[in-house]
């Protein structure tokens, strides 16, 4: 099997280990990953300004280089990616009007009317290879580890474009279960982690990031499954220095999903990149046997 | 389909005279109207319908980018873009030379400095301004993708920055159009320097011809040849050994082969 995948600008620099982990991880499956040729920043937020099309036009081209390039699904990993270039895809299916304004401002490319779909890692894990295949490719089981799946914001919102519906966390726990963790549920799974407000600023007294990983921590979870470049930043590169000022009470070590996929499918620990994570704890990771392949 | 009935249009050598037969077109520069042959450049047009260029003119051969050229066809809502030495005149054409467009130009030291895209994104974080509207590509004389290179920079990929923008000429147009106000050549220059300073391997027989030479591997040689007379340097010039006129390459060696 053959995908396009659409990987964002975060994945190729600071994220290298989502990225990485993923594309190695499908490959183990037996799945042929594609980038897409000559792909663009996908827009990074979604712009809600309703005649703002302009913001419209990056994640549109993508989609444009994905149809020319004769894919009918793109595949995603990062959780704002995902979340722009799938909005960015209802609009071109639904709004005729706006369709045509954009079509018409991007002269130079192939019309567009939404014929690509955009698909979230996760769900092209459940629909294409399946639960129970994936439990039968493990090779290394996370078992006893404790994991919370952390979906933050934009994988579930708006309900139109979420992977799954709001308050519902399957696919992360099925693929988690799937790999031998156990899924511990928490009461901040689609709290949101702070966002871009931790540029503006040092940590607050009322960080979200803190509160996330407080919870977190207070349910009993040894180690966070996150989707998105930006949680990871909050919750991941910013936790020492929280834990510094006591805003949370302990670490809880926080990792992206394709890694814990690459580890448990007994991949090299090194195309985890691990060294990109500040929050992640190789220790936990040993003690629980899942660095079995290093 | 190739129309052999009509006067090719050839850019017609580098004098601005009506060459013989040829017929003219009416051409509108800041939009007054002139009569040139169809036969010439932008450029030769416009010095012939009596324009000097003092400034926006370099090389004439397609390569300094001191010549931009913005123009219209009547009754098209399309903007074309265009070299002016390169570019031959069409009828109803209005244009407009762009010879400058302000873009600051980030200082920075290339040795000091870490061969990785960070350093670019923090000396030109304008970059991130970038829309995908993609105006710049369709501006580019040259044809080159910048929005393809402005992709590669934020994807932190400086090799294929590179060799996407290996064609620019620096002309600035790309810059006059973008909404992000990206000054996207001077960045794309940064690109390719630090691309080969510290990413493309460095060619061995180069830096080895570099250390013998800097070794004083020629001094001598050199010190010979300008402490001789005259008439015996003259003498010597004309006693040289020259690889012959039209040898195929790699087959001639001199005489004495200890200084290669
Ligand atoms: S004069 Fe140099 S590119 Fe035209």
């Amino acid at each position: 099997m053959k995908i396009s995948y659409y990987p964002g600008c975060t994945l190729k620099t600071k994220a290298k280990n989502l990225d990485r982990a993923a594309i190695a991880s499908l490959e183990a499956l037996g799945v042929e990953v594609e980038e897409i040729d000559r792909w663009n920043c996908c827009g990074a937020v979604y712009s809600l300004t309703a005649d703002d099309l302009i913001h419209m036009v990056g994640p549109v081209r993508n989609l444009i280089r994905a149809k020319e390039q004769g894919a009918d699904k793109l595949v995603t990993l990062c959780s704002m990616c995902y979340n722009t270039l799938a909005r960015a895809n209802q609009l071109m299916r639904e709004d005729t009007v706006k369709r045509d304004t954009i079509n018409r401002f991007m002269d130079d490319e192939i019309d567009y009317a939404g014929e690509v779909e955009v698909v979230h890692y996760l769900s092209f894990l459940e629909q294409e290879i399946g639960w129970e295949k994936l439990k039968e490719a493990v090779k290394a089981p996370l078992s006893d580890l404790k994991v919370g799946t952390y979906y933050g914001c934009t994988l579930q919102r708006p309900a139109d474009v979420g992977i799954e519906p709001f308050g519902s966390y399957l696919l992360m726990t099925g693929m988690l279960e799937a790999l031998g963790a156990t899924v511990v549920p928490f009461a901040a799974a689609d709290k949101c982690c702070g966002s871009y407000q931790v540029l503006g600023a040092e940590p607050v007294e009322n960080s979200a990031a803190a509160a996330v990983i407080n919870i977190a921590g207070g349910a009993g979870i040894e180690a966070l499954a996150t989707s998105c470049p930006l949680c990871e930043y909050n919750l991941g590169k910013q936790q020492k220095q929280l834990l510094a000022k006591e805003k949370i009470g302990a670490p809880v070590p926080t990792y992206y999903f394709t890694q814990l996929l690459a580890l448990a499918l007994g991949l090299e620990a090194e195309v985890c990149h691990f060294e990109l994570n500040d929050a992640a704890s190789l220790e936990l990771l040993k003690s629980k046997n899942c660095l079995a392949a290093a | 389909m190739c129309d052999t009935t009509k006067t090719p249009k050839v850019a017609t050598g580098d004098r601005a005279i009506l060459p013989e037969g040829a017929r003219t077109i009416p051409i509108f520069v800041m939009g007054k109207k002139y009569e040139v042959p169809e036969t010439l450049t932008i450029m030769k047009a416009m010095e012939f319908a009596g324009f000097r260029f003092l400034r926006g003119a370099g090389c004439r051969g397609g390569i300094c980018g001191a010549c931009p050229t913005v123009y219209r066809m009547a009754g098209d809502y399309k903007l074309h873009f265009g070299l002016a030495c390169q570019t031959v005149v069409e009828a109803n054409m209005y244009l407009a030379q762009i010879p400058f467009f302000p873009a600051n130009r980030a200082s920075f030291k290339l040795e000091e400095m870490e061969g990785v895209a960070e350093t670019i994104h923090a000396l030109y974080p304008e970059l991130f301004r970038c829309v995908a509207c993609n105006l710049c590509t369709k501006a580019c004389p040259m044809d080159v993708d910048v929005l393809g290179y402005v992709s590669a920079m934020k994807q932190g990929n400086i090799e294929k920055a590179a060799r996407i923008s290996f064609d620019c000429i620096q002309c600035g147009l790309c810059a006059s159009r973008c909404m992000g106000e990206i000054p996207q050549y001077h960045a794309a220059q940064l690109a390719r320097r630090i691309f080969a300073r510290y990413i493309q391997p460095q060619a061995e027989h180069l830096k080895n011809r570099v250390m013998e030479i800097e070794g004083g591997k020629y001094d001598p040689m050199l010190d010979e040849l300008s402490g001789m007379k005259k008439e015996d340097l003259e003498a010597r010039y004309v006693a040289r050994e020259r690889e012959p006129d039209l040898a195929a390459a790699g087959t001639w060696q001199p005489k004495d082969t200890s200084h290669l």
